[in-house]
């Protein structure tokens, strides 16, 4: 399943590391962070899609602590 | 400027505007006393308290290289080396700096989204007698809605009832209204400016041209660049070596002059050009802006990287039908010695009433004198050749060459830029017609604008004869010409140019009607005329909403302005770091330079990036 998700994140090089720390999540087949339209693109299993999610708030809010994801 | 805000910015300009104040009164505080130290402490607590916190709990996650650490470091480091104001000046204007930067980001984002304002808010429904406003999601294929003058069309129909002006700026950036009455289709994010309009809707919201353009261009930055790539590919490894280096400046030559005071503060001027910020977001933002004033244009382009191709561009193939000309047939000259033109043609569209040929449509579309099925007493087709007909008494035979070979006829040969319909009368030639496809009046003027904008060699392609094709070459100023190809010979023609790489990238343009498969081939695919065509709008790269070519030299030239933007925007801040990286390693240049080097830069950018694009 692909989806587009509107995220909060500050600034350009956090998205660039979020984006590369999503894309390592296991089950995640791609994740583009868009900083500019504040959007993250997630590719991923479909069955295990809330899980997963789960698994990109944690990781977003690990390298930027104001990231917020609303899903 | 208030209301331009978010909440976020609101809080912190006020924290650093109080920061500011006593950041102020702190710098008047007698030297070296209580109340000075404390005045300094507090500006520190309240402009940095955040900063601080993030840098607790990022480094706790293993973030080591976190702007909020690096700065957090230096700015402590320095405290510790009781340089006081100086501490608290690097965060205070790093903060200003982050501020101005996001304030800058957000205002280009909401001048953007703005300009793609299409998205209906609501359609209106006749319910019981009444009419209702609802959500254009709620209203389904079949309904019949209302449009009031001065709303915006939320889904794509047809017209059943009422004329008005439409307003289609906001998709195709044409600023002449088009006019639209009964039976003519409408499409959802235009405004309907003067008259009532009843609308029988096509296509659910979701398919409607309004979604699938809002969704092309808020996907179009996803596509990264090459330069985007670069740049987030050099921050990786930028912010690691440049902390490195304030490691060994800080330890190295303390030990071996003992100078630690000297060398630790220069390591702390490292630690803040260390972040990674201006760099990484002065690229991603020269693109965005670059895709949002091509979209005011009409121009859709699908992402950054086609951005990048299409500012490349040396070679541009054409399809010929639709693309270089209108692709309707029109009959373009009559000629006869015996009638005049309304009689002759009446005689021709009698002769080819029966037929279902495009040719004897066209004739049929040109002859304005009513046409009486018992005015035709016999009609005879001859495949390949024509008609032959009685009409009032006499045979007509219409047809071409070999039909009036046949009845031994000598007829004068056309311009060679369309078919050719000849007339005899009892055996005796009468006249002919041309029938031929028009060259769109602006395709002279746009090849000539491609040329000047950089484009060496233009080509076209098409399934029609040599002649009219070498004809069509000859007036809109073509330099290459391959005619009679079969729609998959097109694929093959246009990846034997692609082969030939030293010659440049290479783009197409075509109608996305049967040219698909070549739009997608080439390096940069662009489908024109695209309002309404979804085939045209899947398969492109880029989409141009209007039917008009000159907005390929206009997309080239805001591609070239775009990159040249970005790769200013590289340029300057990279430089300006490595400026300071030395600077601050020779002792010439302090923290106010470094804090500069970091947030100054970054709002520099942005604001190349914004005001460039804006002209």
């Amino acid at each position: 399943m692909k989806r587009a998700m509107k995220i909060e994140v500050d600034c350009a090089n956090c998205a660039a590391k979020i984006e590369d720390a999503v894309s390592k999540i296991d089950g995640v087949h791609s994740a583009r962070v868009n900083f500019m339209t504040q959007k993250l693109i997630l590719d991923a299993d479909t069955d295990r899609w809330n899980d997963i999610l789960e698994e990109v708030k944690k990781t977003g809010k690990k390298v930027d602590s104001d990231f917020e994801l609303n899903a | 400027m208030r209301n331009t805000m978010t909440k976020k910015q609101q809080k912190m300009l006020k924290r650093i505007i109080l920061s500011v104040i006593l950041y102020v009164c702190a710098f008047f505080a007698p030297n070296g006393t209580w109340s000075e130290a404390i005045l300094f402490l507090a500006t520190y607590i309240i402009i940095a308290y955040d900063v601080i916190l993030r840098a607790v709990k990022n480094i706790g996650h293993g973030q080591v290289f976190d702007e909020n650490f690096l700065m957090a470091v230096a700015s402590i480091g320095a405290m510790c080396l009781s340089a006081f104001s100086e501490a608290v000046a690097v965060m205070l204007f790093y903060q200003i700096g982050e501020w101005f930067q996001s304030y800058a980001v957000e205002r280009s984002r909401r001048s953007i989204s703005a300009m793609m304002d299409l998205r209906p808010d609501h359609a209106n429904i006749e319910r019981d007698g009444t009419l209702v406003q609802v959500d254009p999601y709620e209203i389904s294929v079949g309904d019949r809605i209302v449009v009031q003058p001065g709303e915006k069309v939320p889904l794509d129909g047809i017209v059943t009832d009422g004329t008005s002006s439409l307003d289609t700026s906001a998709l195709t950036g044409e600023s002449v209204p088009r006019t639209i009455r009964e039976g003519d289709q409408i499409y959802s994010g235009c405004i309907n400016q003067s008259g009532l309009l009843k609308v029988q809707v096509t296509k659910g919201f979701d398919d409607s041209t309004v979604a699938k353009i809002l969704e092309l261009v808020e996907n179009a930055s996803d596509r990264k660049s090459k330069s985007e790539d670069f740049i987030t590919k050099f921050a990786r490894y930028y912010t690691p070596i440049v902390v490195f280096s304030a490691l060994a400046l800080g330890l190295i030559p303390s030990l071996i002059t003992g100078q630690w005071h000297t060398w630790v503060y220069r390591a702390l001027t490292f630690l803040v050009i260390s972040c990674p910020c201006a760099l990484v977001i002065s690229v991603p933002l020269s693109f965005f802006g670059g895709i949002g004033a091509a979209s005011k244009h009409g121009i859709l382009i699908k992402g950054s990287n086609y951005m990048e191709t299409l500012s490349d561009v040396t070679r541009i193939v054409f399809d010929k039908t639709g693309t270089l000309t209108k692709g309707t047939f029109t009959v373009t000259d009559v000629q006869s010695d015996q009638y005049d033109r309304k009689t002759f043609l009446h005689l021709l569209a009698l002769a080819e009433s029966h037929s279902s040929h495009p040719i004897a449509k066209s004739i049929l579309e040109a002859n304005k004198e009513p046409i009486h099925e018992s005015d035709v007493d016999s009609v005879e087709e001859i495949a390949g050749h024509g008609v032959k007909a009685v009409i009032a008494g006499h045979t007509y035979a219409v047809g071409n060459q070999k039909l009036m070979q046949q009845l031994g006829l000598n007829v004068p040969a056309g311009t060679g830029m369309g078919t050719m319909v000849y007339a005899a009368q009892d055996g005796r030639y009468i006249g002919y017609a041309e029938i031929a496809d028009t060259i769109k009046p602006d395709s002279k003027d746009a090849i000539q604008e491609m040329k000047a904008a950089g484009i060496a060699k233009t080509v076209m392609l098409t399934g029609d004869s040599q002649s009219v094709a070498e004809a069509v070459a000859a007036n809109v100023g073509i330099d290459e010409v391959h005619a009679q190809l079969l729609p998959g010979d097109k694929v093959d023609c246009l990846e034997s140019m692609m082969t030939n790489e030293t010659e440049g990238t290479l783009a197409f343009v075509g109608d996305g009607i049967n040219d698909a498969p070549v739009l997608t081939r080439a390096d940069v695919g662009i489908a024109m005329g695209a309002l309404g065509s979804d085939a045209a709008i899947e398969a492109a790269d880029v989409v141009l909403m209007n039917d008009s070519l000159k907005d390929i030299p206009k997309a080239i030239h805001i591609s070239k302005k775009t990159l040249k933007i970005a790769r200013q925007n590289i340029v300057f801040a990279i430089g300006v770091k490595v400026l300071v990286l030395i600077l601050g390693a020779l002792g010439i240049a302090g923290m106010w330079a470094a804090v500069f080097a970091d947030s100054g830069v970054a709002c520099l950018c942005v604001l190349n990036a914004m005001w460039c694009l804006k002209a």
